[in-house]
């Protein structure tokens, strides 16, 4: 155990439930005194949307929004908002988690519907901007789901489990990191270092070969672009526990993009924190791992080029890093999998291509 | 070989061209037929100036057979005893060669439609009339067609006790009743609408009553004889006033003979086409004849034709027709001023339906009438389905889908019928320009109509809204604030409602 815990579950359950009565005592009050409610949020506009050298992430700037039930096209939202609210708290007094798409349909039941699930999600998103806090917070859930495996032990305190422990060793497989996982605490790890990981077969074949405990290491599992309890998992990894994250992606724009993510965060998620790791480390696979280990490669599509285009005209892409490997793709036109280290032998990857990126990153 | 030449009658010509004027197979015959008589019965009356009580039994001879009696009866005029034969059994008689508008134009219909008759099932056709005097006549005749005479069965003359007056007409025709069922309803539905003062009556082949009441009694004023305009004249009409004139000069002629010359205006037309004003009439030469005509419609200095002549229905009695056979929600009417073209005055009326009980149609539905007779077949040939079609409805906030059917009625002395067959109006700028305008105004008035409409629904939207949403939000807010009474909310959604009334 390096550090101690800083943000308990229990805490933030605290929290949770604090600002949502916080807000309803607004709503209340300002009906009580025979006003239309409404409520006022950042806006999350496009023009509102800056990116932050310091806080090293997309933040959200000076201007607000206000939404009033006085206005036709904002009482709809704002009913579907306090109800999401409403919801919210519901899910943190019984601990029960939800999803996405659960919300979705527990709208209908209150005769709140939403006509899509982009429509809810939005109103869940405007929840998290209200309240300053991410929706793993209120216990909503995505469902895609990643993995972690290493010697990390940690203490459940989802209901039923409070106070069981469990080694994140214990299953070859990992653990898939649900609501359960991300709201346990940390106890103790040996780990020197976080390695992320893009592709499933690669995170398998690194367990095979021990690289956890070659490297004395916690592997984990993106599956594509890490999901945002992931990316807040990494974050605590590497604030709570002090870890190094190394991450390791597909040489291509799309790799790279995945580890520019949980480094700094989306614009869709400017209004929230915690989500990033802004010390984290790119390692591979670089442009010029293509050139210099001769990988196997496929042409850049037309699809491709326009995203690095794109991505060399993104305030996140400024450090020489970044630089340098759009313009070597650019150059080359090429990208390679990680699996194309397979070409030489199954083995390659963890016994030669992994300690030089890493001797590299130190 | 030798070419013979023979002179046929005008009813041996329409018998060898029944095509032309409507007679074309079964169902159109028994059609034309129902309408033809129809028409002379509403004309009668309108003439006479009392509300239209006409009933009209169609029945089969024999069950399943082709062969049906048909009898229309009116209380208009009547036809002078003496006149009887010839009004029904000659064809190119009647009363209607004078300038004057009328549904029927050369008193044609009513005995080819009898003519048909005779020629598909050889019977004799019954008329009894009387004009209101102290008799009324029965009379069974039959058409001589190459001579073009009647030839008279049976007379008889009884007395009129209950000075009725009126005409009966009942005859055998061979038809396809089944087949034109849906045209005589609608034809007839139409007629009422343009009729509002009229009483129709239908008893069809099955024993089914069909009954279109009045809602008014009250008629629009009888349409007065007028001379011919100076634009709208030709050679032959210009010969057969010369030759029955018993003016001595060409000033006197003109003033005379036309519509609205003055003793200035024949002046100053003689001027213009170098005629003297002291030449006989009487004693024009064919080419003298052609270059007047020619110099009528080259001058420019010709009074307007006025619309005496004419008898619009009117605004009022437009709306009452069109309100009680459509039921629609909404209605706007639009006579226009009196025009003319080719020296033929006329007048446009139109109206806007919507709503009710009409029904949602892909296009616009549209009612046309000429002189009050409705036009039911060739709409896509017409003027006013063009000007329809070439209008910007979106301009007038009407989409595809909306139930509306718009009216246009055309009154003439001569209405620019396309064919022989009168079922569609020529595209003639004047008129077109006249329909385009009516429609128009008629639309403008909707268009308010539709706005209004609108904005009530927004309104009653708005208020919905308010009242669906303002409760829950009172509800989850008691529940996060954690308090047990919910707030009252009553005031706000009247201060909603108070601003409803406002606006």
């Amino acid at each position: 155990m390096k550090k101690k815990v800083k943000s308990s579950a229990a805490e933030k359950r605290k929290e949770v439930l604090k600002g949502l009565r916080k807000m309803g005592r607004k709503l209340y009050g300002q009906m009580d005194k025979g006003k239309f409610p409404w409520i006022k949020m950042p806006s999350r506009s496009t023009q509102n949307i800056f990116y932050s050298p310091e806080v090293r992430q997309y933040i959200l700037g000076d201007k607000r929004v206000r939404r009033s039930s006085r206005n036709i096209r904002h009482i709809r939202p704002l009913t579907q908002l306090v109800w999401a609210a409403y919801f919210a708290r519901e899910l943190a007094e019984q601990r029960k988690t939800s999803t996405l798409r659960d919300v979705y349909y527990s709208a209908q039941a209150y005769e709140v519907p939403f006509k899509d699930q982009p429509e809810s999600n939005s109103i869940i998103t405007d929840l998290e901007t209200v309240m300053g806090l991410s929706r793993e917070d209120f216990k909503v859930f995505p469902e895609e789901r990643s993995a972690i495996f290493g010697d990390l032990t940690i203490e459940y305190t989802v209901p039923g489990y409070e106070g069981k422990r469990l080694n994140l060793m214990s299953h070859p497989d990992g653990v898939m990191i649900g609501p359960a996982l991300t709201s346990a605490e940390f106890v103790k790890t040996s780990a020197d270092m976080v390695i992320a990981i893009e592709k499933g077969g690669l995170f398998t074949r690194f367990i095979e070969e021990m690289v956890h405990k070659k490297f004395n290491a916690l592997l984990v599992l993106t599956a594509g672009q890490a999901p945002r309890a992931t990316r807040h998992f990494i974050h605590r990894l590497n604030k709570e526990l002090d870890l190094p994250v190394h991450i390791f992606t597909d040489g291509d724009p799309w790799g790279m993009h995945i580890a520019m993510v949980i480094i700094s965060g989306s614009a869709n998620a400017a209004h929230l924190r915690e989500l990033t790791t802004p010390d984290a480390t790119w390692n591979g696979v670089w442009a010029t791992d293509i050139v210099d280990y001769k990988l196997p490669s496929d042409a850049l599509t037309d699809v491709d080029v326009k995203r690095l285009r794109d991505l060399r005209k993104d305030p996140r892409y400024e450090g020489e890093l970044w630089r340098r490997e759009i313009k070597k793709f650019l150059e080359i036109r090429k990208k390679a999998e990680q699996e194309a280290f397979s070409r030489y032998g199954l083995t390659y990857i963890v016994d030669e291509y992994l300690p030089a990126k890493l001797e590299m990153a130190d | 070989m030798v070419e013979t030449f023979e002179q046929i009658s005008p009813a041996d010509f329409f018998y060898r061209n029944r095509d032309i004027a409507g007679f074309t197979n079964p169902s159109r015959a028994i059609f034309s037929s129902v309408r033809e008589l129809v028409e002379n019965a509403l004309d009668a009356s309108d003439l006479h100036g009392v509300p239209p009580e006409v009933y009209i039994r169609l029945s089969q001879e024999d069950e399943g057979g082709e062969v049906f009696v048909l009898r229309v009866e009116d209380n208009g005029s009547g036809v002078p005893a003496r006149h009887i034969p010839s009004a029904f059994g000659q064809v190119l008689f009647g009363s209607k060669y004078k300038l004057r508008q009328a549904r029927g134009t050369f008193g044609l219909g009513g005995t080819m439609a009898i003519l048909y008759g005779q020629i598909t099932t050889h019977k004799p056709v019954y008329i009894a009339s009387s004009t209101g005097t102290s008799r009324t006549y029965e009379y069974r005749l039959m058409i001589d067609i190459q001579r073009n005479r009647p030839i008279i069965l049976d007379r008889k003359a009884h007395r009129n006790k209950t000075e009725w007056h009126g005409s009966a007409v009942e005859y055998s025709l061979e038809g396809d009743y089944f087949r034109a069922m849906p045209k005589i309803l609608e034809y007839l539905k139409q007629t009422a609408m343009v009729t509002p003062y009229a009483n129709i009556t239908f008893v069809d082949p099955k024993g089914r009553l069909y009954r279109f009441t009045r809602v008014t009694t009250e008629m629009p004023p009888p349409p007065e004889e007028t001379l011919p305009h100076p634009y709208g004249v030709d050679v032959e009409t210009i010969q057969r006033l010369a030759k029955i004139t018993n003016c001595k000069n060409m000033l006197d002629f003109m003033q005379k003979h036309f519509h609205r010359v003055g003793e200035r205006t024949a002046q100053q037309f003689l001027k213009f086409a170098e005629i003297s004003e002291k030449n006989n009439p009487r004693k024009l030469k064919p080419h003298q004849v052609v270059k007047l005509v020619r110099m009528m419609k080259k001058f420019d200095g010709f009074m307007r034709p006025d619309a005496s002549c004419l008898s619009p229905l009117g605004e009022e009695l437009l709306k009452a027709g069109i309100l009680k056979e459509l039921k629609p929600d909404f209605i706007a009417v639009c006579q226009r001023s009196p025009s003319a073209y080719a020296g033929h005055p006329f007048i446009v009326e139109t109206a806007i339906a919507y709503g009710g009980e009409i029904p949602k149609e892909d296009d616009i539905l549209v009612y046309r009438f000429a002189n009050r007779i409705p036009l039911l077949y060739d709409e896509a040939s017409d003027v006013t389905v063009r000007v329809i079609k070439s209008m910007n409805w979106r301009t007038y906030k009407v989409s595809a889908d909306m139930p509306i059917a718009i009216v246009v009625h055309l009154c003439s002395t001569k209405v620019p019928y396309k064919t022989v067959g009168k079922e569609f109006i020529a595209d003639r700028p004047e008129v077109r320009r006249e329909i385009l305008n009516g429609i128009r105004e008629a639309a403008r008035k909707l268009r308010r109509f539709l706005t209004r409409k609108e904005h009530v629904a927004r309104e009653r939207r708005r208020l919905s809204v308010f009242s669906k949403y303002l409760p829950k939000i009172a509800q989850f807010s008691t529940e996060l604030a954690g308090k047990k009474e919910t707030p009252d909310i009553e005031t706000l959604l009247r201060s909603v409602r108070k601003f409803e009334e406002e606006s």
